[in-house]
């Protein structure tokens, strides 16, 4: 795999959302005192008078994006994912959730990778918290390209989604002209029949790596991306665990309860039982460190994915 | 107004009241005793204040009411039914499956309730989102109306919408709370007190608006005082006291009557008494209201 170029995926955000914009005038943009970090400072340059600072209220945030949307709007609403997914969950539960409106809430520095801030600030549970909610459509893109047009098919969407964005900059690998984002549709990025891994966000390029060092071991490995957790691609994931030797690797910035991983058991317990091993945070909080570092120590790199896999074949 | 409108609003509310205790019988619970202090002011945006069209419920340029204190449904849905939003013989129905009056307001059932409200604090913010998409982004005059509950205020996220409602100037936006003095847990001074409740909302930027929530000169006046202040960019908060229970003897002023249903002997009762002012009203005119006594003793309640 060439060199590629790194865009942080709260710049794509960012730039799609001023695209959204133009097009519709409904759209606005709420914010809680990040929307330099968040990238909706783009969106408020751009549309001064349809850009909302709600002030460090993230729960405002959510209830007067609730009531935009009541009056037709569409609000895209931001946060960091911690305070957006964390702080606010019960007034997204029951004034976005319940009544089913049409808010887009994109959080922005999701994961571990958020990195020095340590662990107040690395949300590892947003996926969690949110796919609980009936009706709420959960996504992660794996990178810019991925993040464009999920934006874009949030806002082609009507009802409550939400997206994670990550802070950092990470590599662009899906070819813009030929990549179609579906929601709830899984992409096949590697192809293998030898075991599969299941990933999202950050760690799709991870698995990609991983998968390309295996191929050199002579291991074949599937790799799904799986940008929408909620609902998730159950066909792919059945597909996946009968194609691959009944041995499939879920690979998230995510706890490994509640997100990814245990949707795809979750699928696999009713559909057709198979052996899953979840990479992610195992029940345990992050620390402050480089993103770099701090994925090598949550083994979430290309290289304890390769180790992973490995272990698990020789089961 | 004229005494003789006086006298027909009093007559809704009164009649309001029935249904609000016959609902909480039917069903068995509910919240009769804040539904029963809200009535008039309920009764007086619905019939006074509010530009509304019940044959057109989802007009868009419409005036928006957010209960926030999304408990007295009861209320509100006898004074959308009263009004034409729906059947008055479906509110018998309210809190049983399959009915579209839920035990606290459904926007997306409900002919006639603009927003889905239930946990406290959440449909002041929803309010305020809807009165400044109406006022600084569709440029509509569309005024947003929202009832809060004096115990609800204790709730962090009413002052979050408090400050962003004075940050963006929604002077479309005129809260009520209703200051009926209690909660579950008892008496609010006792509680969390949350007094000066006016320094409060004044210190936020609010226009502030004194009255008796159960008394129909000092509602017209306060919304005339709202109006007033159109284009100062000043949001309007109302703050009316009035009495729990208001109407039946043995609800007034009592906390315990927050959260419950009467039972068939304290419904027979409560229908007796205020059928008893509904000859009054008719009988004498304007001047009479169901006037309640000071507290005696102050009861916890359940919910």
């Amino acid at each position: 795999m060439a060199e590629v170029k790194k865009i942080a995926t709260r710049d794509s955000y960012g730039k799609a959302l001023v695209e959204l914009g133009a097009i519709d005038e409904r759209v606005v943009a709420i914010d809680a005192d990040l929307a330099g970090s968040t990238k909706t400072g783009m969106f408020k340059k751009a549309y001064p008078d349809r850009h909302f600072n709600c002030g460090i209220a993230e729960c405002n945030v959510m209830g007067t994006a609730a009531g935009m949307a009541a009056m037709g709007l569409i609000p895209f609403a931001s946060s960091f994912a911690m305070f957006a997914s964390g702080r606010a969950w019960e007034v997204i539960r029951n004034s976005i959730g319940y009544p089913h409106l049409n808010v887009k809430i994109c959080a922005s520095h999701g994961g571990i990778s958020v990195g020095e801030d340590g662990a107040s600030h690395q949300c590892c549970e947003d996926f969690a918290l949110l796919r609980v909610i009936p009706g709420m459509l959960v996504m992660s893109p794996a990178d810019d390209v991925e993040a464009r047009q999920m934006v874009r098919a949030a806002y082609e969407y009507d009802g409550p989604v939400y997206i994670r964005l990550g802070r950092a900059a990470i590599p662009v690998f899906h070819d813009e002209a030929t990549y179609k984002f579906q929601i709830g549709k899984a992409e096949v990025l590697h192809e293998g029949n030898d075991i599969a891994i299941i990933s999202n966000g950050v760690l799709t390029y991870e698995a990609l790596k991983a998968a390309e060092k295996l191929e050199q071991e002579g291991i074949h490995a599937r790799v799904l991306n799986m940008g929408t957790i909620k609902p998730i691609d159950a066909e792919a994931v059945v597909a996946a665990a009968k194609e691959c030797g009944g041995k499939i690797i879920t690979a998230e910035e995510h706890s490994v309860i509640g997100g990814l991983g245990e949707a795809v058991c979750a699928v696999l317990a009713e559909k057709y039982p198979a052996r899953v091993r979840r990479i992610g945070l195992q029940d345990v909080f992050g620390y402050s460190g480089p993103m770099a570092d701090l994925m090598v120590e949550f083994g979430l790199d290309a290289d304890s994915i390769v180790k992973e896999t490995k272990a698990f074949l020789a089961e | 107004m004229t005494p003789e409108r006086i006298r027909e609003l009093k007559l809704i509310a009164n009649k309001g009241r029935m249904y609000i205790v016959k609902e909480t019988h039917a069903a068995k619970s509910g919240h009769p005793g804040g539904s029963m202090g809200a009535m008039d002011l309920m009764t007086y945006l619905y019939n006074e204040e509010m530009r509304i069209d019940p044959q057109n419920p989802k007009d868009e340029n419409r005036d928006r009411f957010v209960l926030s204190k999304g408990h007295c449904a009861p209320g509100l849905y006898a004074v959308l039914a009263m009004r034409g939003f729906f059947p008055e013989e479906d509110l018998m129905t309210i809190r049983k499956i399959g009915s579209y009056l839920q035990g606290h307001p459904n926007m997306n059932t409900t002919p006639g309730v603009d927003f889905s409200t239930g946990s406290l604090g959440q449909g002041y913010s929803a309010a305020c989102g809807m009165a400044n998409a109406a006022k600084n982004v569709l440029k509509k005059d569309i005024n947003v109306y929202a009832l809060l509950g004096d115990g609800e205020i204790e709730e962090g996220l009413v002052w979050e919408a408090s400050e962003y409602a004075a940050h963006y100037g929604l002077d479309n936006l005129c809260i009520a709370v209703d200051i009926n003095g209690l909660q579950i847990d008892g008496a609010t001074k006792d509680v969390m007190n949350m007094e000066p409740i006016d320094e409060k909302f004044a210190s936020f930027g609010f226009n502030i608006v004194k009255i008796d929530g159960n008394d129909y000169n000092d509602l017209e006046k306060a919304f005339a005082a709202f109006h007033a202040v159109k284009g100062s960019g000043k949001p309007t908060a109302i703050l009316m006291q009035t009495v729990k229970g208001l109407g039946v003897s043995y609800m007034e002023n009592q906390a315990s009557w927050h959260g419950k249903g009467p039972n068939d002997a304290e419904c027979a009762q409560a229908l007796e008494e205020l059928e008893a002012t509904r000859r009054l009203i008719e009988a004498e005119g304007a001047d009479v209201s169901p006037k309640a006594e000071t507290p005696s003793g102050i009861q916890r309640g359940e919910d």
